[in-house]
C-alpha cells in the first residue's frame, strides 16, 4: 500500500485533525493552569515581601538605623528566609545576605525579579530573587526579596512537559492515524478488489468480511445478500434462456416439417390447406409458450404489484370450478367444489384466477391417466382458513408426482413425463408458483396418498382492507364492457 | 364500415387492411400517432385500431386526446406489451378493447365488428331473437318455437352475449372476457364443452341449427344459412 494513499485517506486526515483539535484544547488548558499558578505565586510572593518590608519599616521607625540593621542581620541568618540588602546614606552595603545590590533593582524599576549568586559547599550557583527596593529615610537603601528559583524550575518543568505531552500526542495521533488508516484501507482495498473480480465475470465470488461485527462488516453483509440475489436472478435467467433455446426448437423444427410436408405433398392445394392450418396451430402453442414465459417473467420482476384489489378468493375458485366442471363431466369426473365461506386477499383476480385454473386444468389432465374407479374420479378443489392465511388445495387421484421430483416440478419447462408427448407447454406449475411468490404466498406439492395435492397459501386480506363497492377495477372494467 | 388503424409497422398494418377489405370493410392505414390522431379527428370512422407504442404520439395519449375531445369512437388497442396491467392501463385511458400481439387475424376482425355494433349502448335491447329463438332479458326467459328452455345463469349469459352479436363471429377468447371475465388462457378449450352444451339445449330436436362452429375462428348464431 503506497505510503501516499495512506495519508490521502480519509481515515488519516479525520484522526490527523482530531489529534490537532485535541492537541490545541490540550495546550490552552495546561496555558491556563501555568498561567494561573504563576500569577498566584507571583502574588504571595509579593504579598509576604511587602509584609516583610512593613515590619522592618517599623523597627526602623522605633529603633532608627540601627534597629533596622540589626534586625536585617537577624533576618538574613534565618534559613529559608528573605533575601535582604540594606545599604547606608553613601551607598556602602552595612547589612544582609545578598553579596552585592541587585542591579535590576533601582529608583526606575522598584519591584521585580533579579538574578544573584549564592555560594555553598556545593560551589557557586545564579538564582533568581523577586522583590521590591525601599528607601530608608535619611539616604539609606534596602532590598527586601524572596528567592523565587525554585518557583521559577516548578514553571518552566511544567512548560517542558507540556511540550512533551503535546509531541507525544501529536506522534501518538499521526502514528494512530497511520495505523487505523492502513486497517480501514487494508478492508476497503479487499472490498475493492473483490468488486473488481466480480465486476470482471466471477459472479460467485464475494466481499471479504472480518468477522468484527462492525459496519464494514454490516456493509459487506448487505453487499453479499444483495449479490446472492443478482446471481440467484442471473442464474434463473440463464436458465431460462437455455431451456426456451432448447425447448423452442422442437415445436419450430415440427413447425418447419409440417410446412416442408405440405409443400410436397402430390395432393395440392387441400394439403397445402391442411398444412397451412396445422402450421397455424403450431404456431399458436408458440405463441402461448412465449406469453406463458413472459408473464412468469414479468411476475418475477414485480411488475404488476400496483393491479392488486381486495378479492374474494372462494368467488373466483367457485367460478373456475364452474368453468372446468363440463369438461371434467365430459372426462367421467367429478370436480368437489369448496364450501361457500368468503375468504378476502389482496390479489390480481386475473393472476390468482389463471394459477388455480392451471391447477384445476392438470388435475383433470393427470388424473386421466390412471385407470380408476367411477367413484375415485374425482378432483377435489378445497379452500380453508387458518389463522391469517388461505389454503387452497388441489387434489387428484391421478398417478402423483414422486417425491425427490416434487421440487422439481415448480421448475420451468419440466414435464416429469420425458417423453413430452402431453399437451401443454410445461409451464403450468411454475406459472402457478410465480403467481403465488408475486402474492407473497407459499406453493407445496404433496402427496394425495393416491395422487397428487398442490396447496397454495395466500395471506388473508387485512379485515379494514375489505372491497366497498368497486374497489375491483378489473370488474368495473369488465361489467361496463358487458353493460355498454 | 370503415376502420382507421394506427399503426407503425407496415407489415400488420396492411395485414390488418388486407383482412378488412377481404370481409367487405374500407381501412385506412395512419403510420404514426400525430397523423393518427388528425385523421381520426376528421372524423368518419366506426372503429379505430391503435398501436399503444407509435412514433410522434404514443397510442394511449391518442385516445385519451380524442376522449377529452368528446370523440366517442370505439377503440381497439394493440399491444405488443404483455399481460394484466398493460390491458388495465389501456382501458382506464379510454380504449373500448385489448389486443396482445401477436394475435390471430380472426380474432382481431371478430373484436373490430363487436365494437362497430356498439356504438349506442341505449339501443341495447332488452329482447333478442334469432329465428324462432327468443332471449328475454328481464325476464331471463329463452324460448325456442315458442317452448321454454332452462338454462344455467351462466348459459344465460354466454347466449346473450352471442346473440347480441347475431350474425357475427364471436372468438373463445371475447367469450371468456365478456361472459366470465377471464383475461387469461384456461389451457384447455372449456368453451367448446360450454358451448356444446348450450348447443344441445337450444338446438337439439330442430331442423335449422342456429349455433355454428366457424372453423380457426369461434362461435357464431345466426338464422338461415347465408
Amino acid at each position: 500500500m503506497a505510503a501516499a494513499k495512506l495519508l490521502q485517506s480519509s481515515v488519516f486526515r479525520l484522526t490527523w485533525a482530531a489529534t490537532v483539535v485535541l492537541g490545541l484544547a490540550a495546550a490552552a488548558a495546561v496555558g491556563l493552569i501555568g498561567w494561573s499558578a504563576n500569577s498566584r505565586l507571583t502574588q504571595s510572593t509579593e504579598t509576604v515581601v511587602e509584609r516583610d518590608a512593613a515590619d522592618l519599616r517599623r523597627a526602623f521607625e522605633t529603633g532608627g538605623m540601627e534597629a533596622l540593621t540589626s534586625a536585617v542581620r537577624v533576618r538574613s541568618r534565618l534559613a529559608g528566609g528573605g533575601l535582604y540588602w540594606l545599604a547606608d546614606s553613601n551607598g556602602h552595603p552595612v547589612a544582609g545576605n545578598l553579596d552585592k545590590h541587585p542591579a535590576e533593582l533601582g529608583p526606575s524599576r522598584r519591584t521585580g525579579t533579579f538574578t544573584y549568586r549564592i555560594t555553598s559547599s556545593q560551589g557557586e550557583s545564579a538564582r533568581v530573587g523577586a522583590g521590591i527596593l525601599v528607601d530608608v529615610e535619611g539616604g539609606g537603601m534596602l532590598v527586601v526579596a524572596r528567592d523565587v528559583a525554585d518557583q521559577r524550575a516548578l514553571l518552566s518543568m511544567m512548560y517542558r512537559d507540556l511540550v512533551l505531552g503535546l509531541g507525544g500526542l501529536a506522534m501518538a495521533g499521526i502514528l494512530g492515524g497511520l495505523l487505523l488508516a492502513r486497517y480501514i484501507l487494508s478492508r476497503i482495498e479487499a472490498m475493492s478488489a473483490a468488486s473488481e473480480a466480480i465486476m470482471a465475470g466471477n459472479f460467485s465470488g464475494r466481499i471479504p468480511r472480518r468477522d468484527a461485527g462492525d459496519e464494514l462488516d454490516r456493509l459487506a453483509d448487505h453487499l453479499n445478500a444483495m449479490l446472492e440475489r443478482i446471481e440467484r436472478l442471473m442464474a434463473g435467467m440463464r436458465e431460462v434462456s437455455d431451456n426456451i433455446a432448447h425447448d423452442l426448437k422442437t415445436p419450430l423444427n415440427r413447425l418447419r416439417n409440417r410446412a416442408e410436408q405440405a409443400l410436397g405433398d402430390q395432393r395440392g392445394s387441400a394439403a397445402w390447406r391442411e398444412g397451412l392450418e396445422r402450421t397455424i396451430e403450431e404456431a399458436d402453442a408458440l405463441i402461448k409458450t412465449f406469453n406463458g414465459l413472459l408473464l412468469i417473467a414479468r411476475l418475477e420482476a414485480g411488475a404488476v404489484e400496483e393491479s392488486l384489489a381486495v378479492v374474494d378468493l372462494a368467488e373466483i375458485v367457485r367460478g373456475l370450478v364452474e368453468l372446468y366442471e363440463p369438461v371434467a363431466e365430459d372426462a367421467g369426473f367429478q370436480i368437489i367444489a369448496p364450501p361457500a365461506m368468503p375468504a378476502h386477499v389482496r390479489a390480481n383476480r386475473q393472476l390468482i384466477g389463471q394459477a388455480v385454473a392451471n391447477l384445476i386444468d392438470n388435475a383433470i389432465k393427470y388424473a386421466q391417466r390412471v385407470e380408476t374407479d367411477a367413484a375415485e374420479k374425482t378432483v377435489t378443489v378445497d379452500i380453508a382458513v387458518t389463522g391469517d392465511m388461505v389454503l387452497i388445495s388441489v387434489g387428484d387421484r391421478g398417478p402423483g408426482i414422486r417425491e425427490a421430483d416434487r421440487e422439481r416440478a415448480l421448475q420451468r419447462f419440466v414435464r416429469l413425463d420425458p417423453s413430452r408427448t402431453t399437451s401443454g407447454t410445461g409451464l403450468g406449475l411454475s406459472l402457478v408458483a410465480a403467481v403465488v411468490q408475486m402474492h407473497r404466498g407459499s406453493m407445496r406439492v404433496e402427496d394425495n396418498a393416491p395422487g397428487l395435492r398442490v396447496v397454495l397459501v395466500l395471506p388473508l386480506a387485512k379485515p379494514h382492507a375489505l372491497p366497498e363497492s368497486g374497489a375491483d377495477r378489473e370488474r368495473v372494467v369488465g361489467d361496463r364492457k358487458v353493460e355498454a | 364500415m370503415r376502420v382507421l388503424v394506427i399503426e407503425d409497422d407496415p407489415e400488420i398494418a396492411h395485414f390488418v387492411q388486407r383482412g378488412l377489405k377481404e370481409i367487405g370493410h374500407g381501412a385506412e392505414i395512419a403510420g404514426d400517432g400525430v397523423t393518427g390522431l388528425d385523421a381520426a379527428r376528421d372524423g368518419g370512422f366506426d372503429v379505430l385500431v391503435v398501436d399503444r407504442m407509435l412514433p410522434g404520439r404514443d397510442g394511449l395519449s391518442v385516445i385519451q386526446a380524442l376522449r377529452a375531445e368528446g370523440n366517442r369512437t370505439p377503440v381497439l388497442i394493440l399491444s405488443a406489451l404483455g399481460e394484466v396491467d398493460d390491458r388495465v392501463k389501456g382501458l382506464k385511458a379510454g380504449g373500448d378493447d385489448y389486443l396482445t400481439k401477436p394475435f390471430a387475424l380472426s380474432e382481431l376482425l371478430a373484436r373490430i365488428e363487436a365494437l362497430a355494433r356498439r356504438v349506442s349502448p341505449e339501443e341495447t335491447a332488452t329482447r333478442y331473437a334469432v329465428g324462432d329463438l327468443i332471449l328475454d332479458r328481464l325476464t331471463h326467459k329463452v324460448t325456442r318455437g315458442g317452448e321454454g328452455i332452462i338454462l344455467q345463469p351462466r348459459e344465460f349469459r354466454l347466449l346473450e352475449y352471442l346473440m347480441r352479436n347475431a350474425g357475427q363471429v364471436v372468438t373463445r377468447t371475447m367469450l371468456l372476457e365478456h361472459v366470465w371475465d377471464y383475461h387469461f388462457d384456461p389451457q384447455t378449450n372449456v368453451i367448446d364443452v360450454h358451448i356444446s352444451r348450450l348447443r344441445s339445449k337450444i338446438d337439439k330436436g330442430f331442423d335449422k341449427p342456429l349455433l355454428h362452429t366457424v372453423r380457426g375462428a369461434g362461435y357464431m348464431i345466426r338464422h338461415g344459412s347465408g
